[in-house]
């Protein structure tokens, strides 16, 4: 297994700039998963790791090795692709094997290792069948079968799950970090769905624009957001987010009135905003405290109409507008008396919401 | 109720046409199947019925006394050289056009569009006189790269169509798992082609196989006269005895509707392709 590094990696198709002076470090063992909005970029810089786009300048070293100028097969990568790519015409053995048979390694050991991929993931009654007549969760664990046979230094995923429903999503996303803690392996995965991201990655990079916003751990990123960005994309449902203006800076931290004449001083150390900007506040819905209730304490309030609420049995989202703030989605446990047309007032702690300066950084 | 009874009439009536339709274009067939067992007072006298006996002597005099044979086994070589021939290059030329993205891309699939538009026969001068100096008149060589050359815009139009529908990841997932871009071709993509490759091979080998034209053209010595061709001057000799020629017509034919009956299956399955998802 191995360390990915990329050093100013940028791709252009034509003059469309796609992949903008990226530079990461995957460690060792390390599962790592590119996260944003389509378009982001995030499997293009897949693709590049692997070889099937090439580099427009920078480097790309895998194992302390420069790679960027090698084939794909020669970089030790193995890749996991949306539709699984299952070749239709060959059984599932021959699936699995057909990278080794293209390398011209021995029979006997393509046999062994083929078996040996198909027990780690209850393959093995399946070996003589066509992709065709597996379901497709099983032609997912094909397309992982044949990366494990390869033995890769390094394990790409493409957005594999997503042809998934979402029962499956569910099991194979436990399979795969058992896989993970199993192989031991370095494993960088591209998803969109940043539920994905926060339950499988030791690191999460989120992409935007072909730029990365931020890397950390899922936890992190969702507790200390960089920006406001990064703050909408991951949690789910998303954050809210309160248009506001900055009325004082003092060592006390910013001084924020939103509309409605709810005010309040968010504490910070660099408030790198001045008197007169707009600010954006935002609480996640899982923070609010409504009606008193929850943990969500109460440095401020809003008062809000709801027009819907979702009972899910063991939570409830409610729907508010509250003046010009429209959409605001609220979260408590358990079955809440409310209903549509009440009135509530939400409360929020500072420690626990966010401010976000003109340019979208995260004031803290 | 009556919308059930509707629908019956509906379903009958399109058997009706179906059945209608079938005896139409069979009923030729059969009848040159039937009379090709029949001697020749037996043609004149009840021409719809069926023969007494399966009488094979039509096709032993064919076989003993004529040179069709040999005219089968020219018309074999000529369709199965050229078809091999055709089904290779084209589908390495449509490879080519709908999978990888070079300069001029574009100008070589209007090349091969272009063939589709231009009637060949229109050439025949200026052809015969090339074919001349390079010593393929009078060869079967000669038409054998006549066929190739005219069936290839067909066959390119059909295969690029198919291969362009191919997913790219299949190509990507091959190119990780360390395959030359020759070995992509030839073990991942084409395999999956191959109900467009039957049916460009039959749609380019049944006018090869009954092509009457060329062979008259560029055919002079009746050695290597093709089975269209020889079949007229058959015409002309038995003129007089109808069995021996419904025989010769029956064998004429026969070869491309087996090949047509095996194929079927895959051939209705290229033709539909990308129909029903």
């Amino acid at each position: 297994m191995a360390k990915v590094e990329l050093r100013g990696v940028n791709k252009q198709f034509g003059s469309v700039h796609v992949i903008k002076d990226i530079n990461l470090t995957v460690e060792d063992h390390e599962f790592v998963v590119f996260v944003g909005p389509s378009g982001c970029g995030k499997s293009t810089l897949l693709r590049l790791i692997a070889g099937l786009e090439e580099i427009t300048s920078g480097e790309i070293d895998i194992d302390g090795a420069r790679v960027d100028h090698l084939a794909p097969a020669r970089r030790g990568v193995a890749m996991v692709f949306q539709s699984y790519a299952l070749y239709p015409h060959f059984t599932v053995a021959q699936n699995m094997g057909y990278a080794l048979r293209v390398a011209k390694e021995d029979k006997a050991v393509i046999d062994r290792k083929v078996r040996e991929a198909a027990e780690i993931l209850q393959l093995t009654e399946y070996l003589d069948r066509k992709p065709k007549a597996l379901s497709g969760g099983q032609r997912q664990r094909v397309a992982i079968g044949r990366a494990i046979v390869r033995d890769p230094k390094v394990f790409l995923f493409d957005e594999p799950l997503s042809n998934l429903d979402a029962k499956l999503r569910v099991q194979m996303r436990i399979e795969l970090t058992r896989l993970h803690r199993e192989l031991n392996a370095t494993m960088i995965y591209v998803t969109h769905d940043q539920v994905e991201a926060m339950t499988m990655a030791d690191k999460i990079v989120v992409l935007r624009d072909g730029r990365v916003e931020q890397i950390g751990a899922p936890l992190d990123l969702y507790n200390t957001p960089d920006n406001r960005f990064v703050a909408g994309f991951i949690g789910s449902p998303a954050m809210n987010f309160f248009a506001g203006r900055a009325e004082s800076v003092s060592d006390a931290g910013v001084e924020v009135a939103l509309e409605g004449g709810t005010r309040f001083t968010f504490p910070c150390e660099t408030p790198g905003v001045k008197a007169g900007d707009v600010v954006e506040f935002g609480v996640r819905p899982e923070h609010f405290s409504i009606g008193g209730n929850g943990d969500g304490g109460s440095d401020g309030a809003l008062k809000g109409e709801v027009y819907a609420v979702e009972r899910l049995g063991g939570e409830t989202y409610l729907y508010l507008n509250s003046g010009s703030y429209r959409d605001i989605v609220a979260h408590m446990s358990g079955d809440a008396p409310i209903s549509i047309g009440d009135s509530v007032e939400i409360g929020f702690s500072l420690a626990r919401s966010h401010l976000f300066g003109p340019d979208g950084q995260s004031i803290r | 109720m009556e919308h059930r009874r509707n629908a019956g009439l509906e379903t009958w009536l399109m058997y009706i046409f179906l059945i209608g339709s079938t005896i139409a274009v069979l009923y030729p067939i059969f009848m040159m199947l039937m009379s090709g067992f029949k001697t020749n007072a037996e043609i004149f006298g009840a021409p719809f019925s069926l023969p007494k006996s399966l009488n094979l002597d039509n096709y032993k005099t064919i076989w003993t006394t004529t040179d069709v044979p040999r005219y089968l086994l020219n018309s074999a070589i000529v369709t199965i050289i050229s078809v091999a021939l055709l089904l290779v290059t084209g589908t390495m030329a449509a490879y080519a056009i709908s999978r990888y993205k070079f300069r001029g891309a574009i100008m070589v699939s209007m090349f091969f569009l272009a063939g589709l538009m231009l009637p060949l026969r229109l050439a025949i001068i200026p052809l015969f006189v090339q074919m001349k100096s390079m010593g393929l008149v009078d060869n079967l060589l000669g038409l054998i790269f006549i066929y190739t050359a005219m069936s290839l815009p067909s066959t390119v139009f059909i295969l690029s169509g198919f291969l362009r529908a191919l997913p790219g990841e299949l190509e990507d997932s091959a190119r990780v798992d360390g395959a030359s871009e020759l070995r992509i071709m030839v073990e991942i993509m084409v395999p999956l082609i191959t109900p467009a490759l039957v049916i460009a091979g039959i749609y380019n080998a049944v006018p090869i196989w009954n092509d009457f034209f060329f062979p008259l053209i560029f055919i002079q010595t009746p050695e290597n006269r093709t089975l269209a061709q020889g079949l007229t001057t058959f015409f002309g000799e038995y003129s007089v005895n109808f069995g021996v020629l419904y025989a010769g017509l029956t064998l004429a034919a026969l070869p491309i509707v087996v090949v047509f009956i095996i194929q079927s299956r895959r051939f209705i399955a290229g033709m539909t392709a990308g129909a029903i998802k």
